[in-house]
């Protein structure tokens, strides 16, 4: 529901090969690979003396010898020659384990999530029992059952990485088997087996890719030490591990035996690794969701200089002017807010309604800066908060640190998902005994009381004991009460609710709808609410204003806006919503809200709209004033003066 | 009242084990869904409203047969279904069909709308590829999808977008009943609306059948005939969704309705 979660989606459109050379690291690695594994595949093309071929009069020559031009090894083999079929078989047999152990351990995870219950306990013991034993000691004890070798030291480290496959892809495949999609398939009469093929596998197959990049250097360097240990290849088969390991004695008397082969397995094993992590930025879910990038303790201002300080009585709590905050992402700009101005008072409350990418979050959430950034950028207007002690300040220019204080103190903001805002961990009472101790500088002991006395206030049941409660032993609306003792500890000035009974049901949403109403006039404070439910919007607020495409399309007390939409948009908006006692038929308003970076010119509604008409097309379409205090964005609006309202 | 149903559930009940203590004490049985009947003649539209965990979601579940019942008995058209028959099985499964709540969860990402919608064509019918795609073709524009739209992905549109690619692949074997489960509750009011049309229009030119399951008496209103109302896994009342909202007999509807906000809306908007 909320319009941030737009731009984030499309900052990861692009195709995955441009964002992977995106990173300098990624190129290196890949240019590493790229010359590494060229020379290697070429190796049967290039013109290279036999690898395996003795000469006792040419034993260890010094680098740049003639017909040597790396040298030779204490049998007198050309190193050159050796190193780079060794780099072949090495990189060989790194591959083929990583695909075999990709191939079983996925098999392995797929079925124990899918099937559950027995076969996922059978499974996952073995593989855990396989983990169980040290790393390489159980690749030794493998090749030592099956005898040395080339074959045998792959299928050693193979089975030893199986355990890393199954794992990941289990993981991974339990999130997806509860998905919706993969029920739908059941019901399209899919095969288990097709199910696990076409639904579930395609889309663990990022966490495949990104478990072989890791390991594929892990098994390279494994290879290299079994063979190092004279388990893996055979003489006279030159593979980076053996060569290390023939050159061991001579790296007194000539180290670059030793040196070339460990130089190479280091280059392989860098650009593999860089190529890996690029790799898994671009593919993992979990860094999907923008982990890396960490957002800002503050939303970004790119703002104009300050204007004059207003006036505003002390019953005026908040006025924001010609607000804009945009996302900026890519090349494109998504005007998110654009040119939004509104007044909140002393116990009112004002309803803030729009459709999802309307602008209603990020208006809020722009007022203590708490929009992500990236991508979000404040780019023009003030925010006019009236302090109780300083008077007006502009919240869109106060140093971070300044509006951090007042973050939960003067305005206190209530969220719709109680579980992802509060702290799982920490007991609730704890919580909201925190805000007393850090903002009022109260004593740990006051706090628990005041905090048991808050909680009683919102009418949680037994509140002494549900303060020892942790947030998941709550239901859904009792954690909602919680946030709302937070909010109120304070004893804010606005109370910002974005949202704040959607996620509960209806006999519960109306218990905590009266109590925010309740509370707010018992504590004078301005409330700004937030919903998509106009029904709420009507039983709760005092004031109105729509919103459409980040700009407010009108305003207007609730009763006189309810009574008399003058926006189009208002209009049919209000005619899609589903009465319980009426059965006036709904009618839908056909075509979709534009895209926020693409906004035509004039009225963002009007490709929407039936009155729409050319002059509806051009320019800025101004706020008009359509009675005292209602305004309408919109040519037609009745009584249309020009003047632009605050 | 008199005509055959449709679709009949007799007595079914959902069992879960419940979270135990200790790995040696007994599971406690969780009934989520306890001794419910409901029939459906068919055309009509039955509401199944209720607030989270009443069990409405279940129910819906194993009347598709996603999920068994652990006890009573579901029959389709007079026979006896997801008892066990496959053959029988089968064939209802092109009968009844459902749409989820989560529009683009109930959507594979890696795939194409053609390849979700024919999804059912493949895995119930045997229908040829040339067949399937005509068919393909037939139900985007059935639903409102313009025909470019065949080889996107599901990400590339909107939620109300997704739920109609939901409700062609439901309608792709010709179900006469769909278990709508919430299918508009994640959406906005504008798209809403639009998806409550488009559902209404095709039980009427398709004379489907619908269970309609939500947490929206509003929406219900709009759209169901009959109204059951469940609270903790049982049905507590049901009857035609007039009597059902103007007259609740049962406490718990009375509450339900009390609850749904909108009361000062609609004395406002007509003007009393």
């Amino acid at each position: 529901m909320t319009a941030t979660a737009m731009p984030e989606r499309r900052a990861r459109s692009g195709s995955a090969w441009s964002r992977l050379v995106a990173n300098p690291l990624t190129v290196i690695g890949l240019f590493l690979l790229a010359v590494l594994g060229g020379l290697a595949l070429a190796a049967p093309i290039l013109p290279l003396a036999n690898p395996d071929a003795t000469s006792l009069s040419e034993r260890l020559t010094p680098l740049f010898s003639p017909g040597a031009w790396l040298g030779t090894d204490h049998l007198g083999r050309d190193l050159l020659s050796r190193l780079i079929w060794g780099t072949r078989v090495s990189i060989a047999v790194g591959l083929a384990a990583t695909l075999a152990a990709a191939l079983i351990g996925s098999t392995i995870g797929l079925v124990a999530a899918f099937y559950g219950r027995w076969v996922d306990a059978v499974l996952m013991r073995t593989i855990d029992t396989l983990m169980a034993f040290p790393y390489l000691l159980l690749a030794l004890a493998i090749v030592a059952a099956l005898g040395p070798g080339l074959l045998n030291a792959l299928m050693a480290i193979a089975v030893v990485n199986i355990p890393f496959f199954a794992r990941a892809v289990r993981g991974q495949a339990l999130a997806i088997k509860n998905q919706d999609y993969v029920a739908a398939a059941r019901l399209s009469g899919f095969s288990d087996a097709r199910i696990i093929l076409t639904e579930i596998l395609p889309n663990v197959l990022p966490v495949v890719i990104v478990t072989m990049s890791s390991t594929l250097s892990w098994m390279i360097l494994e290879t290299a030490g079994l063979s190092f240990l004279g388990l893996g290849a055979q003489p006279p088969t030159a593979d980076l591990g053996s060569m290390l390991g023939d050159g061991r004695d001579l790296i007194h008397r000539a180290p670059m035996v030793a040196l070339l082969p460990g130089l190479v397995i280091l280059l392989l094993a860098i650009g593999i690794n860089l190529v890996g992590d690029g790799v898994r930025d671009v593919l993992d879910p979990r860094l999907k969701s923008g982990a890396l990038t960490r957002p800002a303790a503050a939303t970004k201002r790119r703002l104009p200089p300050a204007p004059g300080t207003p006036e505003m009585d002390e019953r005026l709590v908040l006025s924001v002017r010609n607000l804009s905050t945009f996302f900026e992402v890519g090349g494109r700009t998504l005007k998110a807010v654009h040119d939004v101005s509104f007044e909140v008072r002393r116990g009112e409350a004002l309803g803030v309604v729009g459709e999802s990418g309307s602008g209603k979050s990020v208006t809020a959430l722009s007022l203590l800066g708490l929009v992500a950034s990236p991508p979000g950028v404040i780019t023009d207007g003030a925010i006019w908060f009236n302090d109780r002690q300083r008077g007006p300040m502009d919240l869109a220019r106060l140093p971070v640190k300044e509006l951090q204080q007042l973050r939960g103190s003067r305005i206190a903001y209530i969220f719709q998902d109680p579980l992802t805002a509060l702290h799982p961990v920490l007991k609730v009472g704890f919580q909201v005994a925190e805000t007393l101790v850090v903002h009022q500088g109260m004593g740990w002991a006051d706090a628990r009381r005041e905090a048991v006395r808050l909680l009683d206030m919102v009418k949680l049941p037994t509140p002494a004991e549900k303060a020892h409660a942790y947030p998941h032993e709550l239901s859904g609306g009792q954690r909602q009460r919680v946030m709302i003792a937070m909010a109120l500890a304070n004893r804010p000035d606005l109370i910002v609710a974005d949202e704040p009974t959607t996620a509960l049901d209806v006999t519960t949403q109306r218990r905590v709808l009266e109590l925010l109403d309740e509370l707010r006039r018992e504590h004078d404070a301005a409330l700004l609410f937030i919903s998509h439910d106009f029904g709420v919007i009507a039983d709760l607020c005092d004031r109105v204003q729509v919103m459409y495409a980040g700009e407010v399309v009108e305003r207007a007390p609730s009763a006189e806006l309810f009574r008399n939409p003058s926006h189009p948009y208002t209009r049919r908006l209000l005619d899609c919503v589903p009465s319980l006692t009426d059965d006036r038929k709904i009618e839908a308003i056909p075509g979709l809200p534009p895209a926020v970076d693409r906004l035509p010119p004039g009225c963002p509604f009007a490709d929407r709209c039936e009155e729409a008409e050319a002059a509806c097309r051009e320019g800025t379409i101004a706020l008009r004033q359509v009675s005292d205090r209602h305004a309408a964005r919109c040519i037609h609006a009745p009584g249309a003066a020009l003047a632009e309202a605050s | 009242m008199t005509e055959a149903p449709l679709i009949e559930a007799k007595a079914v009940t959902k069992r879960f084990p419940g979270r135990r203590a200790f790995p040696w004490q007994k599971a406690p049985v969780l009934e989520a869904v306890k001794n419910v009947s409901v029939s459906v003649p068919r055309g009509v539209s039955l509401g199944i409203v209720g607030e989270s965990g009443c069990g409405k979601s279940t129910l819906a579940r194993m009347l598709v047969g996603l999920t068994r019942a652990s006890a009573g008995t579901i029959d389709i058209d007079g026979q006896r279904v997801w008892a066990g028959d496959r053959a029988v099985n089968r064939q209802a499964r092109q009968r009844i069909q459902m749409v989820f709540q989560d529009p683009l969860g109930s959507l594979n990402p890696r795939k194409t709308v053609r390849q979700l919608i024919e999804a059912p064509l493949i895995g119930l019918t045997g229908m040829a590829a040339a067949e399937r795609r005509v068919r393909v073709e037939a139900l985007m524009d059935l639903v409102g999808l313009r025909p470019e739209f065949i080889h996107r992905h599901a990400h590339e549109f909107s939620g109300g977008q997704c739920q109609r690619i939901g409700i062609a692949r439901a309608l792709a074997t010709e179900a006469d009943i769909l278990i709508l489960d919430e299918p508009v509750s994640a959406l906005d009011v504008s798209i809403q609306a639009q998806i409550l049309k488009l559902l209404a229009d095709l039980r009427q030119r398709l004379g489907l059948t619908y269970l309609f399951i939500s947490h929206d008496l509003s929406v219900v209103n709009h759209i169901c005939d009959q109204v059951a109302v469940m609270y903790f896994g049982e049905v507590v009342e049901t009857g035609p969704t007039d009597s059902v909202l103007r007259n609740p007999a049962h406490d718990y509807t009375r509450r339900l309705l009390a609850a749904v906000p909108g009361d000062r809306l609609e004395a406002l908007r007509t003007g009393s």
